[in-house]
């Protein structure tokens, strides 16, 4: 029986382990998942390690040292399905932000010994190393998005993860426009859906964890938001988040960058 | 029928008199910044003295000294949230033994909507024919909407972005409502001018004692309309317009528009006649299922998503789609504009994109056409 059921390992890389939590929260489903599948790999909720292949690893945290680049390849080879988990494994994740300066300095500055510390210069999401099967966006990941996959992976259909904007999920919920109504900065237009509106569902603006929506438009959520008076740094420091590594967002703070140089 | 004069406390007789027929009374409460078409058990939910200003992008209330219950004039969301839910549950297939049991979507309540306007009537006439007409009717809008008792108010304002006129869905009622109200604040009277227009409306204002009207009632009641006609300045030219979008797919406004447009599909979303929709499944572990139909929009990459890709990849084929559905398309499919110029698209908009100044500019032949020309403030 039990050898029928499908291995799942769980990874960590350069990541704060919420996008895994989120595994763990699915409280009321975790008994039906821990039945449905066999968790071979998943040392934030068990010891007991059984050895590869797998058949579906997921994959939270970004690449950022060269023994990173190494493992993940091995990941890859040793598993069917690789998922990637959250804003860091699909998009590099605020760590990223290095990405944009000099990684020494900020090594020089946290830690009491930065000749201990071996990391690449940047960040990368898991997909610039190998292929990836699916991503789920988000800081942290939606439980509800991430039983999804699981459902759909052991019902053999492809999961319902919609790439469309969080405007689409705000209005299903029928919310009030905070940015039409409450001249909020709101980045939704431009942001996928996920997290069920969440933000705005409690009046206030989204700022982007779910990365960019399929067809993003930037350089127009700038204008809007310049029309509320909100300056170009703080615009250049939302769209540089948690996703801000990720085209179409990297492109439009690095536009804001060269506007203010000129 | 019959006009006659309803004092304004006896509004909310008539809400009690409609709740005992059995109704669920939705009616225009101010909620969260906004006026919310939701359910009000009397007369003091009505937002009374409250006016709302829409302008492209933009949507704020105010207070203002009045007793009108009627002064705003059309709340974000349509009354198409009731008829045709955002978010629905088909039906249900639970695992039963070696079975399946399916239990399907079945709707009792009837709902009573107090204060449609004008536009909304004719938005719910054209989803009507959309839902109800021809050889495929949808058993959930159908049984929404035949119990439903409309109760529809005249416009006393209007904001900068309504253009009924134009598309000829207001601001008089258009037939279809079961009670019609009008009502006059001035010189220092405040009353209701009512009429029922169906038997289920006749019953209930049998149960309250209406005065007759009249003579000069019917003049006020004209001069009010005519104010109101006066007041709206958004047009759109609706003669050869359907000829002009669909001979100029390459018209230059296309890609201007393009660079504007977030592709956040909000206009959709607000729009009353918009009727797109896509159904999932959603299981869970024990392999039970349900099947949901969602809102869905033509703004979206999965709407055009079929064997090999997404056939309107750019957001200007997407835009252009929206536009000549609703000004040219929609004649061919349901002999009707795809409009009802409420307004809501251009105030919902982030970027306060104007379907009329589009219009407008699409409208100049392309070899004439600007660059920037009629453009938005
Ligand atoms: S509140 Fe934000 S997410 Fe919601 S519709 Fe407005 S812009 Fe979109
Ligand atoms: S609304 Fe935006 S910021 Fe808030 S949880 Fe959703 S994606 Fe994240
Ligand atoms: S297209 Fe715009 S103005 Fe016309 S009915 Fe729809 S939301 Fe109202
Ligand atoms: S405009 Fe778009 S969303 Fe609205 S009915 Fe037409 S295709 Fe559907
Ligand atoms: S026209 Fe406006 S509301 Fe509609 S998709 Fe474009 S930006 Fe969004």
């Amino acid at each position: 029986m039990s050898n029928t059921k499908p291995k799942l390992a769980v990874w960590k890389f350069a990541s704060c382990d919420g996008c895994q939590l989120s595994l763990l929260d699915c409280e009321d489903e975790l008994l039906a998942v821990a039945e449905a599948v066999q968790i071979a790999y998943f040392p934030e909720a068990t010891r007991e390690v059984v050895e590869g292949p797998y058949d579906v690893s997921f994959v939270e945290g970004s690449v950022t040292t060269p023994h990173d680049e190494e493992r993940i390849k091995e990941i890859r080879e040793m598993s069917g399905i690789v998922i990637t988990l959250g804003a860091c494994a699909t998009s590099g994740g605020i760590q990223a932000l290095r990405n944009f300066a000099d990684v020494n300095e900020f090594t020089n500055i946290v830690y009491a010994h930065p000749e201990y510390i071996s990391t690449l210069d940047t960040s990368h999401p898991i997909s610039d190393y190998i292929n990836v099967d699916f991503e789920l966006r988000g800081c942290p990941i939606d439980k509800y998005q991430l039983l999804e996959v699981v459902i759909s992976l052991l019902a053999g259909k492809r999961p319902a993860i919609p790439t469309h904007s969080v405007c689409m999920d705000c209005k299903l919920k029928l919310n009030t426009c905070v940015l039409v109504a409450g001249n909020e900065p709101c980045l939704g237009p431009v942001t996928q859906a996920g997290c069920g509106a969440l933000c705005p569902s409690y009046n206030r603006g989204c700022y982007g964890c779910f990365g960019p929506q399929d067809s993003a438009n930037t350089d127009s959520m700038t204008e809007v938001w310049r029309h509320l008076g909100v300056s170009d740094d703080t615009i250049l420091q939302t769209f540089r988040g948690f996703n801000g590594f990720i085209e179409p967002f990297k492109g439009a703070s690095e536009r804001l960058e060269e506007h203010k140089n000129h | 029928m019959e006009l006659n004069v309803m004092q304004p406390d006896q509004l909310d007789d008539l809400i009690q008199g409609i709740s005992l027929a059995d109704y669920q009374v939705i009616g225009p409460m101010e909620s969260n910044g906004a006026i919310a078409y939701e359910p009000i058990e009397s007369a003091d939910d009505l937002p009374r003295g409250i006016i709302d200003h829409q302008r492209p992008g933009k949507y704020a209330l105010q207070k203002i000294q009045s007793s009108r219950f009627f002064g705003y004039t059309v709340s974000p969301f349509s009354w198409k949230k009731y008829l045709y839910p955002p978010v629905q549950t088909l039906f249900k297939a639970e695992r039963n033994g070696q079975g399946i049991q399916l239990e399907t979507d079945s709707h009792d309540v009837k709902y009573a909507f107090i204060g449609v306007r004008a536009c909304e009537l004719s938005a719910i006439k054209i989803q009507d024919k959309i839902f109800l007409g021809g050889d495929y009717v949808d058993l959930h809008y159908k049984e929404r909407r035949e119990n439903a008792l409309i109760v529809a108010v005249e416009c006393f304002n209007t904001c900068e972005t309504c253009f009924c006129d134009s598309v000829g869905s207001g601001p008089e009622i258009p037939n279809g409502a079961d009670i019609v109200l009008t009502e006059i604040l001035e010189s220092g009277e405040h009353y209701f001018l009512v009429r029922s227009e169906t038997e289920a409306g006749q019953e209930i204002l049998n149960q309250i004692s209406l005065k007759d009207t009249e003579n000069n009632h019917y003049l006020i009641k004209d001069a009010q309309l005519e104010r109101v006609r006066a007041k709206l300045k958004r047009k759109v030219q609706t003669t050869g317009l359907k000829s002009k979008l669909l001979k100029n797919p390459d018209h230059p406004r296309w890609d201007e528009v393009a660079e504007r447009c977030l592709a956040c599909s909000n206009c959709t979303m607000v729009c009353p006649t918009c009727f797109c929709a896509d159904v999932f499944d959603i299981n869970d572990l024990d392999g039970n299922t349900k099947r949901e139909r969602r809102w869905d929009s033509c703004f979206t990459s999965d709407f055009t998503y079929i064997h090999g890709g997404n056939i309107r990849h750019s957001v200007k084929s997407r835009y252009r789609q929206w536009l000549t559905h609703k000004f040219a398309s929609w004649q061919d499919q349901f002999d009707s504009l795809g409009c009802v110029g409420c307004g809501r698209c251009i105030t919902w908009c982030p970027p306060g994109i104007d379907i009329t100044e589009e219009l407008k500019a699409l409208s100049i032949p392309p070899n004439q056409y600007k660059k920037g020309e009629i453009n938005h403030v």
